[in-house]
């Protein structure tokens, strides 16, 4: 038997969070005796899927078919569930991703497989395969008993550590059959920010709220996040009021992240803000409002204007790099 | 044009929550259910679709008795007729089952809901339905508009946006800014008293997965305030204490 693990990649190279899906799945592999095998669809490199195994995958599969260089949905699960029973597995892995999520819902029908999503830890042989996964966006936790023989877990981001120290995986390719109807959805172009460092995927972010007054400020913002390394994000009603773009807004509607750092400026610390960032390492709150409620969720604050204390912040970490 | 809008019955976002009888249960203490939000704006949507082309628009939750407010707020909100599959939603391959089951029957043109329910965060109903519909799925879908039975679809990925175009029949997961959420007014108010609401049985169809507990995180510890013009020190903690620089 076999785990099979669903990578994505992006400009060229696969992205951190399937990297952390295949960690996982080498984690459960070594637990079950089961051996790690990935997919990769459309175009890259093979050089760059050798890569998975760092990550603990022994084998990836790559369809080169140019028809999956988009994330067509229904393709793509198509290709990935006639992976898994090519390779004979019995447990497919995945990132918690806008593509993934859809690829893995088609593929519990598909392969009557239970599915657990958000997942945060490894299963446990408890009253049956227990795994445990982050519910109310972030709020708690439950214990999920999938009592299926194959099973689907898509894992949470930043959930897992991620391993790094494996030898190159073996590619090879595979061929698999697409029918029209698996192009039923045709994406007529994307739209993408290419420069940025990604938000869901970010080490750090920083973002900005109603308190920054408008759009004109946010190279403060942006100035204390290069000086970080970190991406940007912002509260709901900034990117309601068009000062930044919808798909950087955080929190219980919008991109929930989970960096090792959250900066918080001129934020108040709503619930549904806070739904966003809970998961996140360590939280730094700057507001001028000492009674702020995003303080009682932070681990570190400033209370000040920050106007005054972005560009000191920002001076200050240049001067140590 | 049929379209039909699957809602969940959630806690309200600012709910506290917590659990009891030994962490086997959502404790409801207090608790105040909506519409699911992302669900609130795929019904806003429909309502609009449903005015632009005189069709008719059919809000179903899969819920016990208790979630019956919540769909003739939906009525109010808009929708002509409401179902409720009379069933506990344990699982999201069980709903998946439910919601197909009636869509088929029902032959709806459009499926719409929220990307994912505030509670679960599965995010993953509308890939099922469609899935045993043998209909492509989109999600999440920031915009619709539909020109005869043609869709172009704008869908949030990681970092930007894709633009697509389906067919009807579809199923659609949908978040803002799709539309404004709508807000029922008297009159819609008054006029979902009388609108239908069916309660009708569960196809059977075993679920996949049990849930078997609950738990909160652990409580986070107070925070360490800095100066504000002392910013080096700010940035020794983040260097050397917590070790995220
Ligand atoms: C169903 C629902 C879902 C929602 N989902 C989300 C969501 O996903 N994400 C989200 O963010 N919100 C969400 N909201 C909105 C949320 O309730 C808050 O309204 C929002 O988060 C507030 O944004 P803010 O903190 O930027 O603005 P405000 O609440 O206006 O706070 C601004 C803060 O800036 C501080 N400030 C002002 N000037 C300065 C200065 N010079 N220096 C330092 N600090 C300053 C103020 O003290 C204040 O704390 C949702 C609401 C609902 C009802």
């Amino acid at each position: 038997m076999s785990i099979l693990v669903y990578i994505e990649h992006t400009e060229g190279a696969i992205k951190k969070t399937s990297l952390e899906a295949v960690s996982y799945a080498s984690a459960l592999g070594e637990k079950e005796g089961k051996e790690v095998v990935a997919v990769a669809l459309g175009k890259i490199e093979d050089s760059a899927l050798a890569k998975a195994g760092s990550a603990g995958a022994k084998k990836v599969l790559h369809v080169a078919d140019e028809k999956l260089n988009d994330g067509v949905i229904q393709a793509h699960a198509s290709a990935v569930g006639q992976a898994f029973e090519q390779s004979g597995a019995d447990t497919l892995v995945l990132a918690k991703s806008s593509l993934g999520d859809a690829v893995a819902a088609r593929l519990s029908v598909k392969l009557k497989a239970g599915l657990a999503s958000n997942v945060v830890a490894l299963p446990e042989e408890d009253g049956g395969y227990k795994v445990r996964r982050s519910i109310y966006t972030g709020k708690a936790f439950t214990d999920t008993v999938i009592t299926t023989d194959n099973k689907i877990l898509a894992v949470k981001k930043n959930a897992v550590a991620l391993k790094s120290d494996g030898a190159d995986a073996a590619v090879e390719t595979l061929e698999v059959a697409l029918a029209e109807g698996d192009f039923a959805a045709k994406i007529t172009s994307t739209d993408k920010a290419t420069d940025e460092i990604s938000l869901p995927e970010a080490d750090i972010v920083v973002s900005g709220g109603r308190g920054l007054k408008g759009p004109e400020n946010w190279n403060l913002i942006e100035d204390l996040a290069k000086a970080m390394g970190a991406a940007t994000g912002c509260s709901k009603p900034v990117s309601d009021s068009g000062w930044r773009p919808h798909h950087e807004h955080v929190g219980q509607t919008g991109v929930k992240v989970a960096p090792s750092l959250y900066v918080a400026v001129g934020i108040s610390g709503a619930i549904q803000h806070l739904a966003g960032v809970n998961a996140s390492k360590y939280i730094l709150v700057i507001n001028k409002d000492p009674e702020a409620p995003f303080f009682k969720a932070a681990d570190y604050g400033i209370v000040g204007d920050a106007f005054e204390i972005l560009p000191k912040l920002t001076e200050a970490l240049k001067a140590i790099k | 044009m049929k379209i039909l809008v699957c809602i969940t019955h959630v806690p309200d976002t600012t709910s506290k929550i917590q659990f009891t009888d030994d962490n086997t249960k959502f404790d409801k203490t207090g608790v105040q259910f909506i519409i699911g939000p992302y669900d609130d704006y795929a019904l806003a949507r429909a309502v609009e679709l449903r005015d632009q082309s005189s069709g008719s628009l059919t809000v179903l939750n899969v819920g016990e008795a208790e979630t019956e407010p919540t769909l003739r707020k939906a009525l109010a909100i808009g929708a002509d007729e409401a179902i409720r599959v009379n069933s506990f939603p344990s699982d999201s391959l069980f709903v998946a089952s439910q919601i197909a089951h009636y869509a088929k029957e029902g032959g709806y043109d459009l499926i719409l809901m929220g990307r994912e329910s505030i509670d679960f965060n599965g995010g993953m109903v509308h890939g099922m339905v469609a899935e045993m519909l043998g209909m492509p799925s989109v999600s999440p879908v920031m915009k619709l508009d539909l020109e005869g039975d043609v869709a172009s679809i704008a869908r949030e990925i990681e970092g930007g946006k894709e633009y697509l175009e389906v067919k009807l029949p579809f199923v659609a997961g949908c978040q803002e800014p799709i539309a404004e959420w709508k807000i029922p007014n008297m009159r819609g108010i008054m006029s979902a008293r009388s609108k239908p609401l069916n309660v009708v049985d569960p196809v059977s169809d075993e679920a996949a997965t049990k849930t078997v507990g609950y738990e909160l995180p652990p409580a986070k510890g107070s925070v360490k305030l800095i100066d504000k013009d002392n910013v080096e020190e700010l940035v020794n903690l983040l260097q050397n204490d917590a070790k995220v620089l």
